[in-house]
């Protein structure tokens, strides 16, 4: 039976890991590939690495930091954040990714996802949809992580993203993250029902129930979080036992 | 020993190349792995690993495209009969056809056909993309010091239609039961990723490494 995956997220920015684990055994808690080997010893079943770097100078580290990562970690590798061309695509491939994550620029550049989803397969290229409930039942789009509304709304937009060959959906509230309340649930239930692709469920996780909720009630094929897991609140495993013991199914 | 692993431009060649250094390193093998998509550096290898992303199609064009490619592989493989392991659509190319984005005939080294999943009236979400269980069918090499069920990395959407059924060595199940591991003589191949499977992947791999045929 295929299992839900549990997907550790980190934020690096200048190759450095934005808000990491607070492990007192780890050499350099500002190291993403360091980060990234005890995700996989807890026995994380993807990891996803969140490039917010700002300066295009410095966009090519993140680059040498997923090419550490791929020659110590033997797990699936997504890569997203400023991925705006066939090249950026390309090279984070070349590099190690396995997935990458188009967030902006599957709004702004339709083609990009079409193009790429043909020429290096659905199964590597992932849309990020940053989502915000405007009203009952309705949410927009928005970009530049999450400060520019588009006017489209979410639920066409997830459909259309499919339908053009994206392989996997990484679906963010932008109501709800970084609040741990919780994912929409609403919202992530309503667009694992409409697409035929995985749905990540992403924005909000402040414990354990939540990862359960995003699966049960939000019909996600995948939850991911952030700050839970880096805090050292709960590891992996914690979470692997917990949504066990509801009757989801996971690898243990 | 000398692993070549054939580079022609598809996918992620790096992390297949770093696991079965990771898996030599485990078993204290020397080996020499190299990834390559030179004719005359194949002739030399021992043993060769033949990844694969992307369409079916894509793929056999990524081979045909590269001089002297395709007709080294099937030197290496019927003639020479070295092992080889071919890893997602990688294995999918020894079949005899494949259906992806149009009909593209493969090596045909095992009489089957590439075919999209049958994702039972929409109910099933494609790609089959995250972890399943393989049920092995038979005691076989390369499964040694594998338990049955284990956990491995599946992303495809296209599976193995085999008529040579003998050939079948592991099979998982979404919504049917789905072909995931082949052998027949020299040649073996996994739908899933060793290389992204973690231990369980690498002991495949280690295998591998260690099969004399």
């Amino acid at each position: 039976m295929l299992k839900n995956r549990i997907i550790p997220c980190l934020d690096v920015k200048n190759g450095r890991v934005v808000k990491g684990i607070n492990f007192v055994d780890l050499i350099d808690a500002g190291d993403p590939v360091e980060q990234a080997k005890i995700y996989d010893e807890q026995g994380a079943d993807e990891l996803c690495f969140l490039d917010i770097t700002a300066s295009n100078e410095n966009r090519n580290i993140i680059l040498d930091t997923v090419k550490k990562t791929a020659e110590k970690c033997f797990m699936p590798l997504t890569v997203g954040g400023g991925v705006r061309t066939l090249e950026d695509i390309r090279n984070l491939l070349l590099a190690g990714a396995d997935k990458v994550s188009i967030n902006t620029a599957a709004v702004s550049n339709k083609n990009l996802v079409k193009e790429s989803s043909e020429k290096f397969g659905s199964q590597c290229i992932v849309v990020a949809v940053d989502a915000k409930k405007v009203k009952e039942n309705k949410w927009e789009i928005f970009t530049h992580g999450g400060r520019k509304s588009t006017g489209i709304d979410a639920l066409k937009f997830v459909e259309k993203m499919e339908s053009l060959g994206a392989g996997e959906i990484l679906l963010t509230s932008m109501d709800r993250d970084g609040t741990k309340k919780g994912y929409d649930l609403d919202l992530t239930k309503k667009v694992s029902k409409l697409v035929n692709i995985p749905v990540i469920a992403s924005g909000g996780v402040g414990n354990l129930e939540h990862l359960h909720q995003g699966i049960k009630i939000g019909k996600a094929n995948a939850v991911l979080a952030a700050s839970i897991f880096h805090f050292g609140e709960f590891s992996i495993q914690d979470a692997k036992k917990y949504l066990d013991s509801k009757g989801i199914p996971v690898r243990i | 020993m000398f692993i070549a692993v054939i580079d022609y431009g598809s996918g992620n060649l790096k992390s297949a190349a770093k696991a079965l250094e990771a898996a030599s390193n485990n078993i204290n093998i020397n080996s020499k792995i190299v990834v390559t998509s030179d004719p005359k550096i194949i002739k030399e290898a021992n043993k060769i690993v033949l990844p694969g992303q992307g369409s079916f199609k894509d793929c056999c064009l990524g081979i045909k495209k590269i001089s002297g490619l395709e007709d080294a592989l099937n030197e290496f493989v019927l003639i020479k009969k070295k092992p080889i392991f071919g890893i997602c659509v990688g294995m999918q190319l020894f079949a005899r056809i494949g259906y992806e984005s149009q009909e593209t005939k493969g090596f045909g080294w095992i009489d089957g056909e590439v075919r999209k999943i049958n994702n039972i009236n929409k109910t099933l979400k494609l790609p089959h993309m995250g972890w399943n269980q393989i049920e092995l069918i038979k005691d076989f090499t390369l499964f040694a010091n594998l338990k049955n069920k284990s956990h491995m990395y599946f992303i495809h959407s296209y599976e193995f239609i085999t008529r040579e059924k003998d050939c079948i060595v592991a099979t998982t199940n979404y919504g049917n039961s789905i072909t995931v591991a082949v052998a027949k003589e020299n040649i073996f191949g996994t739908q899933f990723h060793p290389e992204k499977s973690q231990k369980n992947g690498l002991v495949i791999l280690e295998n591998f490494l260690k099969w004399e045929f």
